[in-house]
């Protein structure tokens, strides 16, 4: 995919970012439990058609960037028991994302 | 709202080590999607495969069987693209009716 | 009718039916097409990731390529993948990390074959992200106490296989015999490999 049809990438790794809080109807890839919540950019991983719009058979251009995003397990779940040091990874992309 | 498959975090029962030895019928459901989403077909893709099994009602979604609910969505999506009418399977599904005994 | 088709054992075996009749006729797709496919998923197993890890244990510069490039590097080794975009994520001596789709059941099937049954499951796709240590612990897998825990959610296009650690007692091992211990569960992270006595 040309660089010329991707939106720009906002966010480089290390970058605190919190995902929106946000409740459309549809085919969403960015999970519940993370909504809301406050991570760290582990790694661009490229640019993606937007999986909203392929689900009804649009193209989903122009492709999203696509970032892992770094969450402590703690700031996830209020009662996590297990380590301070454990994550959750997961790739969301750019347009549910805000610098935080 | 909350889909019902966007489950990460909920509360649930212990994890059974299940196997399945996938039957005949669930290899080839898989192989269609393979199929139908293939880039030279471009008929289906696995976003709207995704869409269709999410759009099962909570209850059918627990209920059903995994390649059941891929064929439930293959069908949906060939349906919604114009690829099949509902009249076609109707007729075809009352088919295999006949050959299985039952109609 | 008194019992609704739909409710009944074999409807969706009989839509399969139906609808590959369909697409037949109408060609789109052929009987061949479809038991080559079977075939082709059919011979995608585990075993193909137990490569890659035997490789990377025995060869430092093929791990950093494959860390920096999953799919590049399972292509190295003539194991074609498509489109699969794959990251193979390490586990160390400190981290210890674990895969899960909690939306689906993403896996990186172009690579392994299809996912086990648990893997698709409420239990898992629920609670591996939340309490990891105890959903190890129901597969039989204990981590030391200093060992920290990675969990990855495939939610959108990239896929992903753990690099197990590699076991003790195995020094001069070649691949071959290295890749045996290789098992599916320790490419997801549910399990670990233990020492060779």
């Amino acid at each position: 995919m040309g660089a010329a049809e991707a939106v720009p990438a906002k966010f480089r790794a290390g970058d605190r970012v919190r995902v929106r809080l946000a409740d459309p109807p549809g085919h969403v890839r960015t999970p519940w439990y993370c909504r809301g919540h406050v991570g760290t950019v582990e790694r661009l991983c490229g640019a993606f058609a937007n999986p909203e719009e392929l689900a009804y058979n649009r193209p989903g251009l122009p492709a999203q960037p696509l970032y892992r995003v770094r969450f402590a397990a703690r700031e996830l779940w209020p009662d996590y028991r297990e380590h301070a040091a454990d994550v959750v990874e997961i790739e969301i992309f750019q347009h549910w994302l805000e610098a935080a | 709202m909350r889909g019902m498959h966007d489950m990460g975090g909920l509360e649930a029962g212990r994890c059974e080590r299940d196997e399945h030895e996938y039957e005949r019928w669930e290899k080839r459901v898989d192989a269609l999607m393979m199929l139908l989403s293939a880039k030279d077909r471009d008929l289906m893709k696995v976003d709207e495969l995704r869409r269709n099994i999410e759009s099962l009602g909570a209850d059918a979604y627990d209920r059903m069987g995994y390649y059941e609910r891929w064929m439930h969505a293959i069908a949906q999506t060939l349906i919604q693209r114009g690829v099949i009418t509902i009249d076609e399977l109707g007729r075809k599904l009352a088919e295999q009716e006949v050959r299985d005994g039952r109609g | 009718m008194s019992a609704a088709p739909s409710e009944s054992a074999g409807y969706y075996r009989r839509m399969q039916a139906a609808v590959e009749e369909l697409l037949i006729l109408k060609g789109i797709v052929t009987p061949e097409d479809v038991q080559r496919q079977v075939d082709a998923m059919d011979a995608r197993n585990y075993k193909r990731g137990a490569q890659m890890v035997a490789r990377a244990w025995c060869d430092p510069a093929y791990k950093a390529r494959m860390l920096a490039d999953g799919s590049a590097a399972a292509e190295e080794l003539g194991l074609e993948v498509g489109p699969l975009r794959l990251i193979v994520v390490e586990n160390t001596p400190r981290v210890h990390n674990v895969i899960v789709c909690t939306l689906c059941s993403c896996y990186p099937r172009m690579l392994l074959g299809i996912p086990p049954e648990w893997y698709k499951s409420r239990a898992y796709r629920s609670r591996v992200v939340r309490a990891p240590r105890a959903v190890l612990a129901e597969f039989g897998t204990a981590l030391p106490d200093d060992v920290d825990i990675r969990v990855h959610d495939s939610t959108a296009d990239m896929r992903y296989m753990v690099l197990p650690l590699r076991p003790g007692g195995t020094d001069g091992w070649d691949e071959g015999r290295l890749g045996k211990l290789v098992t599916r569960d320790s490419l997801i992270g549910v399990a670990r490999l233990p020492d060779v006595a």
